[in-house]
């Protein structure tokens, strides 16, 4: 399996092999994601799992990283590979996170899953200097047959039946970059995977309509504004 | 999701078997103790037990740092007892602290009454105990003398300091002021600053005690009696905070202690005679003037609360592991995300979980699969998987307090 050199991807040159063992059970999209992580980063993971993209990441390239995740079950298992994880709510408990304190700050196929994406967005931009955010595409031409056809999408980025679905949010390329330039993000590179997860030269040329999910790299552009009060300290 | 408590569990195998207590001199007239708050100690006696083999290299200590009340008896049996120590469910062979990797040593707190110099202990200027005239001593001076318990020992490095409670503060100041001791720091149900309603629970703690008659302004260790009354009802209210209202309800509901109701002022309610029988067993072991000196010293504990706290460590990483639980109402989850805001905020390598347990602050004993497994997951990372190597270079967010204390 190798890294499509194709698109643009900054602090990509994987000329060495992993020889690593965790790194071959990488997702395409964890894979791909981590070709665009800069040598050396600090990499806030929201979602992380069992912490392996991190792993890979610090054993390949010498980052530091912190995963942040709700289930336990699963941060042990990170904890075991010495991945430091924090067990928070994505939802509430980013603000935990201090303003500018990672360079990238990684969010895996989460972020049509939380019910208030436009503040895990703000928090993301708030924390890291670049943001990787990977979504599936409502606007794919199979879930558009679906939905013409009188039924809700269910594809390989899509698999969940519209009553056990833990997807509240759902965005087409269109949309997503739409908002991304609202919120005032750069999108410095975005990687459009057809439905079996790699780049295709179709998913690159009309997205919207070719892929299945994509993967956006996006500046912040953040700047701290001055506090209006000091805040009172609990506890 | 849905949120599940973790049950208790039986401990994994028989544990680590008869075992003695043992004393170390670590504080002489030529090598005194100079303590934080101005006192000084010319005789510090150490009292201190240890599991399992120390490795050819050194390498495979473990501290164990004991929680308020707590003692050197970590784990394993003493000679005709029929209970164990008071942290033997985690500490044994196969166990989360595996005594066939790991050496184990856990010694009681200056200032404490199992063996450790403290308020009991004759003074040797005088010929007589120290009692209300022992000076007061401070987190920094524990972790002063375990450090000294090592050097003993010939440990210049432990593989992981543990605690939990007031032994959680250890393990963090510990990390803070002298990281290059410690590979590891596991912090459980800790605080980095006690709430104000700590501190009204230790106050009307102390007060209970100072207040009882035979309390003598501190004298009562040359007089008849002990300030029992007083040590009770504090330990009876403390008990009330280290369990959660679900525990209580679970374990007592309203029952009645003699099968039906006698109304009255005595003791009716199981939850009473349990809090009694608390507030007796404590007696047999523990003294009015080391609850006091000890309690005090968490209520002035502020590691984070000066500029630079974090430097030391920043220079020297440790890998941090914060674990709380949710129920506990002691030191809330908020205490350990505190922590975690301000290791993790000074760029150091920090894992942290909230353990859904029924059992509030005194979850931290119990067996629960989760908690233990993430202990044991944590300290047997493979040396090669170590973050530390690179996070000497982490952005680094002290040299001021730490700004983003989130309020709600």
């Amino acid at each position: 399996m190798t890294i499509p050199t194709s698109h643009p991807s900054p602090g990509s040159s994987r000329a060495g092999s992993t020889g690593d063992a965790g790194s071959g059970r990488l997702r395409p999209d964890q894979r791909i994601i981590s070709s665009l992580v800069p040598t050396g980063s600090r990499v806030l993971d929201l979602g992380c799992g069992d912490g392996l993209l991190l792993r890979h990441l610090m054993d390949e390239r010498d980052c530091l990283g912190t995963g942040v995740d709700a289930a336990t079950d699963e941060l042990i298992t990170a904890a075991a590979m010495g991945v430091p994880v924090v067990q928070l709510d994505l939802d509430a408990d980013l603000g935990e996170f201090h303003d500018d304190s990672y360079d990238v700050v990684v969010l895996s196929r989460t972020l049509q899953a939380v019910p208030r994406p436009g503040e895990v967005l703000r928090q993301m931009a708030r924390i890291g200097t670049t943001l990787i955010v990977s979504m599936p595409n409502f606007g794919y031409w199979r879930n558009r047959l679906r939905l013409i056809s009188g039924h809700m999408p269910v594809s390989r980025d899509l698999p969940f039946q519209w009553h056990n679905t833990p997807n509240v949010r759902y965005s087409t390329v269109a949309d997503l970059e739409a908002w991304f330039a609202a919120e005032g993000l750069d999108v410095l590179t975005r990687i459009s995977l057809a439905e079996h997860g790699r780049p295709t030269r179709g998913a690159r040329l009309a997205p919207n309509l070719l892929a299945g999910s994509t993967i956006h790299v996006l500046r912040s552009n953040w700047t701290p504004t001055p506090p209006a009060s000091p805040v009172p300290e609990t506890p | 999701m849905p949120r599940q408590p973790a049950p208790r569990t039986e401990p994994i195998g028989p544990g680590v078997g008869l075992v003695a207590t043992q004393v170390a001199t670590v504080a002489t007239p030529d090598h005194p103790l100079d303590l934080v708050a101005g006192g000084r100690l010319d005789h510090v006696d150490v009292a201190y037990e240890t599991y399992g083999t120390l490795s050819p290299q050194r390498d495979n200590a473990v501290y164990i740092c004991h929680a308020l009340t707590g003692d050197a008896h970590g784990a394993g049996r003493h000679e005709g007892d029929a209970k164990p120590g008071w942290w033997d469910n985690i500490i044994g062979p196969g166990r989360a602290i595996d005594t066939d990797r790991w050496f184990v040593v856990c010694s009681n707190l200056l200032g404490g009454c199992s063996g450790t110099t403290g308020p009991t202990s004759i003074n040797p200027d005088t010929g007589r105990e120290w009692g209300i005239n022992f000076p007061q001593v401070d987190m920094h001076d524990f972790v002063e003398v375990h450090l000294r318990l090592a050097a003993h020992l010939g440990i210049e490095r432990f593989h992981a300091v543990v605690g939990g409670s007031m032994g959680g503060m250890q393990a963090l100041d510990w990390s803070l002021t002298h990281p290059d001791t410690l590979d590891n720091a596991v912090i459980i149900a800790a605080s980095s600053r006690l709430t104000a309603q700590n501190i009204a629970f230790s106050a009307v703690g102390r007060e209970a005690i100072i207040r009882d008659p035979d309390f003598e302004d501190g004298g009562y260790l040359h007089a008849e009696a002990r300030p029992d009354t007083g040590l009770s009802i504090a330990r009876m209210l403390a008990h009330i905070t280290y369990l959660s209202e679900d525990a209580f309800a679970e374990k007592f509901g309203r029952s009645h202690q003699f099968g039906q109701s006698r109304r009255g002022f005595g003791v009716d309610f199981a939850v009473e005679s349990y809090l009694d029988h608390q507030g007796e067993a404590f007696l047999t072991r523990f003294d009015p003037l080391s609850y006091i000196y000890l309690t005090r010293v968490m209520d002035y504990f502020d590691p984070f609360g000066h500029a630079g706290a974090t430097n030391l460590v920043v220079q020297d990483p440790v890998n941090f592991l914060v674990v709380c639980f949710d129920t506990d109402w002691r030191f809330s989850p908020a205490h350990s995300r505190r922590i975690v805001r301000h290791l993790e905020g000074a760029g150091l390598p920090v894992t942290f979980a909230t353990i859904a347990s029924s059992w509030g602050h005194d979850s931290f004993l119990m067996k629960l699969d989760p908690y233990h497994e993430l202990v044991r997951a944590f300290l047997e990372v493979p040396d090669r998987r170590r973050t530390s190597r690179a996070a000497s270079r982490a952005p680094h967010f002290d040299g001021h307090i730490c700004d983003r204390e989130v309020s709600r």
